[in-house]
């Protein structure tokens, strides 16, 4: 049905609509995250060496989220509490020590990275994850827990005052927001076949923030654009050849020009 | 009625910056009262309601409700105690509806939502999202809320957004109903509107603390007032005996 290009193409903007939950997530509860692809490579190490043992697929993509979820939760349980600016810095710091860390881990390959990991990632499985988490996220607007994380994000002091435990809150946005990027990282893994820390820096979690940015936080749908416009056009563009990226630097500019909330899913103005 | 108070505020201190905003306050709150808490601006009054809801720490002095002493705990934890409150400036969620925001005031009385309750919900059998729905509405009701219930706080009049709060806040069950000058802005017909809606919440067995400078409204309404002037307790008791008080003519009826 699709050709190997197309197909590759579906499957890396699958996990790139992943990263773009990640993010979406804990920045509905107010928490940016500038590490995620830590996060992503949390997943894809745990999930393939379990793989590698010979542990099931869907089993070890799980392990590779929970393992995501833990360190997001231990990680974001000082840093939350301090907000805004100091937070993104106190995640990029995490991305990169994690970045260091894998460097560093001889039974994980080191800086030469894994390789010989299984083929476990399909297309389906890919498009399976992205409905599952695509439609919790939807649900989540409806349930106690999302209107509190929004609270949180409105109004921290009104939200407190109206019964909202704070801290626990947002561990419970940032972890989940981890444990998607640990899914994303296990999916990559089985599909990419080979991992080394590099795929995993900075670039990787400022890309997946710029999914949200340019898409729009207001609602999941916001994220999925984002990651569309920034997998897929530069493919449409390839005419462009050299001028593709100034292209896409250019439509940047301009998004944050006429449509500063991102580009289908505004959040509402925060003020009364 | 029993002796022991609702709300006993004992000795409490809260300085800003060498600045005294309370000093050595105390106050006893009787259950199922109309306790008002007047005084001039910047005496102190939203202080000591930061205080009783815990969102500032008292430097000095001790909290008890129900005879329990509550002094440390957080915000949240003293609203599922039972004490519930609303704000001067209103601060309502302004990305969430009418009805969410006062769904939000429930949350501490809800259960869990179950595996089945989560799938079922977009088909519209999501049993604690019905609960928390009905539970608003019903407060709404109680405030007298005539408006959309489904668009942004921010489209209604500050006379309803004030409405809403108080909604929001009794969503909460709270035995103790904290209210910081819920009539500012009202028209007299609006503001006796609002003393109904205070007697009928006393009629539901809650007491209401009451900071207001409506003072037709308080004196008609209060069965007990302090006066708080400059960060101290100047007078306290039943209306009559406030009203004629010369050090709270002084301080703060005179110049009304
Ligand atoms: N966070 C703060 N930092 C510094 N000073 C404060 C703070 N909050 C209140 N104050 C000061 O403490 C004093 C008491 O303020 P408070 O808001 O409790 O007065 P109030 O009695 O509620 O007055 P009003 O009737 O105007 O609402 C004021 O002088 C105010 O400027
Ligand atoms: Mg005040």
């Amino acid at each position: 049905m699709f050709n190997s290009y197309t197909e590759s193409l579906a499957v890396f903007f699958g996990i790139n609509v992943l990263m773009a939950f990640s993010v979406y997530l804990p920045s509905s509860a107010g928490l940016i995250s500038l590490g995620q692809g830590g996060f992503m490579a949390i997943g894809a190490y745990t999930s393939a060496l379990l793989t590698a043992k010979d542990v099931p697929f869907a089993l070890a993509l799980a392990a590779g989220a929970a393992v995501a979820a833990l360190i997001g939760v231990l990680v974001a349980a000082p840093a939350v509490r301090i907000r805004g600016i100091y937070l993104i810095i106190a995640t990029l710091g995490f991305g990169e020590i994690v970045r260091i860390l894998f460097i560093n881990l001889e039974f994980a390959g080191g800086a030469s990275g894994l390789s010989g990991i299984r083929p476990l990632t399909t297309l389906w499985y890919v498009v399976g994850v992205c409905f599952f988490v695509g439609l919790c996220l939807w649900r989540l607007r409806t349930l106690t827990l999302g209107r509190a994380i929004l609270a949180v994000h409105e109004d921290e002091t009104a939200a407190e005052a109206m019964g909202i435990k704070l801290l626990q809150t947002k561990l419970i946005a940032f972890g989940g927001g981890a444990a998607i990027a640990g899914l994303a990282g296990g999916l990559f893994a089985h599909y990419a076949l080979f991992i080394d820390p590099e795929q995993f820096g900075f670039s990787r979690s400022a890309e997946a923030f710029l999914f949200v940015v340019l898409g729009g936080s207001g609602n999941p749908l916001g994220p999925v654009i984002g990651a569309a416009v920034v997998t897929l056009l530069p493919e449409v563009l390839r005419f462009l050849q050299d001028w593709r990226m100034s292209f896409f630097a250019v439509l940047l500019i301009g998004c944050a020009i006429w449509r500063p909330g991102g580009l289908v899913a505004a959040r509402p103005p925060s003020r009364l | 009625m029993s002796d022991a108070p609702l709300l006993d505020v004992t000795g409490v201190g809260v300085t800003y910056g060498g600045y005294v905003a309370l000093d050595d306050v105390s106050c006893r709150v009787v259950e199922n009262s109309i306790h008002a808490l007047i005084g001039p601006n910047g005496a102190g009054k939203t202080t000591l309601f930061n205080v009783v809801s815990g969102l500032v720490k008292p430097e000095s002095g001790s909290l008890q409700f129900r005879e329990r002493q509550y002094t440390g705990l957080r915000p949240d934890q003293i609203l599922v105690m039972g004490i519930a409150r609303n704000f001067q400036q209103v601060r309502l969620f302004p990305v969430l509806s009418v009805i969410e925001n006062v769904m939000v005031g429930c949350h501490s009385r809800l259960p869990r939502t179950s595996f089945r309750d989560f799938v079922l919900g977009p088909l519209g059998r999501d049993k604690v999202d019905r609960l928390a729905r009905e539970r608003a509405a019903e407060m709404l009701d109680l405030v007298e809320y005539r408006g959309d219930t489904k668009a942004p706080p921010s489209q209604m009049t500050l006379v309803d957004q004030r409405r809403i709060e108080i909604a929001r806040a009794l969503a909460s069950d709270p035995q103790l109903l904290l209210l910081d000058e819920p009539a500012a802005g009202m028209n007299p017909a609006e503001a006796s509107q609002l003393s109904e809606i205070i007697r009928k919440i006393r009629g539901l067995g809650r007491t209401v603390l009451l900071v207001e400078h409506n003072t037709r409204m308080v004196f008609s309404l209060a069965d007990e007032v302090t006066v708080l002037s400059a960060g101290k307790i100047i007078a306290s008791g039943p209306p009559s005996a406030v009203k004629s008080d010369s050090a709270v003519v002084t301080a703060y009826l005179g110049n009304v």
